[in-house]
């Protein structure tokens, strides 16, 4: 066992780390701007849109992240749509993390007691109000952990973006090793790094639990 | 250059096997694992809770692919020996299966209240006869929907072997894919597949979950 070789590669290493934490930012918030409006169109009452999101949200949970990914870096060039590696898993990944989302979402939205509702319009408030400070609130505590262990599978999920070179992480890697033939070291290293960066996350996550949603939990 | 024939639609669907087989096989061996994990992360002995949790982080931690080039690429290296495809596949899959399955089954196994363990005591059973006959079966009703809400991430998962050249599904795509320059068919078919296998479990995990919640 010997780490010493995997020192001269630290740039790429470190390369690595912010392309897939850029890879994860992206596809969490495009994925929840996905997911809010896929359960806004759930409620809704346009029928058409209530199905084409279903259908999107099984086709997507029910296929391989890999698979998505393949399909947007190989297919879409046929298409005249040329994307580099990294938009192609970023659309991919945005996609599959939105599918999930919206069922995260929805369920928030769904926890809320409809008579919380008619009571806040029973105040006088209007429909932003009852939304901003009646509905919203406790959601967003609800869904809370659902989104943060999400955002951990997520998190590990841009490993696959190293299948189509997209330069993060695992990529790096995958390069280190085929110049030290250390893939032991190597492998242990990268896993050891994602580790690290879970764990970041994950302390961050509770830090913000414990700031952003102090108030009293209903027994 | 030749185009999508129904031969290759056949290699394909003859490819789930090998799918089928990992899945198998990561929970033949990776739900006892899982078990065990659950129980010792609920043990009394804190040491054990404390090893047990720390498996289910690092294995939750790590991503799947990273553990499959572990076992696969890393781990025959600093054995020096040659370990067969099937068996370092088989490991990753199996690790990567007990911790999700252990940190599922924890949580089934705390939803059960603690005063059922205490009624348990009174009637003389024994912590084992407490664990199989009284809060064993109520926390599998409550395990069940999630458990087959992972098995539907299992059979997705095992689309990562191609990476390391193992022939399943995916890696069927793969080789078809580039042997007809239409990826767009190929991959197609592969998702198609995929979706077939999965849907019915997303379909059973939920409605099960609507039944247990129904229940209560």
């Amino acid at each position: 066992m010997n780490f010493q070789p995997l020192w001269r590669y630290q740039d790429q290493l470190i390369e690595g780390v912010l392309i897939t934490l850029a890879l994860t930012l992206v596809a969490a918030i495009v994925g929840l701007v996905i997911g809010v409006a896929g359960a806004v169109a759930l409620r809704g009452n346009f029928r058409p849109a209530r199905m084409l999101v279903r259908s999107y949200i099984e086709l997507f949970r029910n296929t391989p992240s890999l698979i998505q990914i393949f399909l947007i870096f190989f297919v879409l060039p046929s298409f005249g749509l040329k994307l580099p590696a990294f938009e192609s898993a970023a659309v991919a990944l945005s996609l599959y993390f939105g599918a999930y989302s919206v069922e995260i979402v929805r369920a928030g939205l769904d926890s809320i007691p409809k008579s919380q509702i008619e009571a806040g319009q029973c105040l006088g408030l209007t429909g932003w109000q009852v939304f901003r400070h009646i509905v919203l609130p406790p959601a967003m505590r609800n869904v809370y952990p659902a989104f943060t262990s999400q955002f951990v599978l997520l998190l590990l999920g841009t490993s696959l973006a190293s299948q189509v070179a997209a330069g993060e992480l695992f990529h790096v890697a995958s390069f280190i090793e085929s110049r030290t033939y250390r893939s032991f070291e190597v492998y242990a290293a990268i896993c050891v790094i994602y580790f690290a960066l879970v764990m970041a996350f994950k302390a961050l996550f509770a830090v913000i639990d414990a700031t952003a949603f102090r108030w009293p939990r209903r027994q | 250059m030749r185009s999508f024939a129904f031969v290759d639609l056949v290699s394909l669907v003859t490819a789930v096997q090998w799918t089928v087989l990992l899945v198998v096989l990561a929970l033949v061996f990776g739900a006892p694992l899982g078990l065990a994990l659950a129980t010792a992360r609920i043990s009394r002995h804190a040491p054990l809770r404390w090893a047990a949790s720390g498996i289910i982080q690092l294995i939750q931690g790590v991503p799947l692919l990273g553990l499959l080039f572990f076992f696969y690429f890393g781990m025959p290296v600093f054995l020096g020996l040659q370990v067969p495809a099937l068996i370092a596949v088989t490991v990753a899959y199996t690790l990567y299966t007990a911790g999700f399955l252990g940190d599922i089954w924890r949580g089934s196994l705390q939803a059960v209240k603690q005063a059922q363990w205490e009624a348990g005591a009174c009637l003389g059973l024994s912590l084992t006869q407490q664990f199989f006959h009284i809060i064993g079966p109520q926390a599998l009703r409550m395990a069940t929907p999630p458990t087959v809400g992972f098995l539907v991430q299992l059979i997705k998962g095992t689309s990562l072997a191609s990476i390391v050249g193992f022939v399943e599904l995916a890696r069927a795509g793969q080789v078809t894919s580039a042997a007809t320059f239409q990826p767009l068919l190929t991959y197609s078919v592969v998702a198609a597949i995929y979706f077939a296998l999965c849907l019915p479990l997303t379909l059973w995990s939920r409605s099960l979950e609507a039944r247990l919640n129904g229940a209560r």
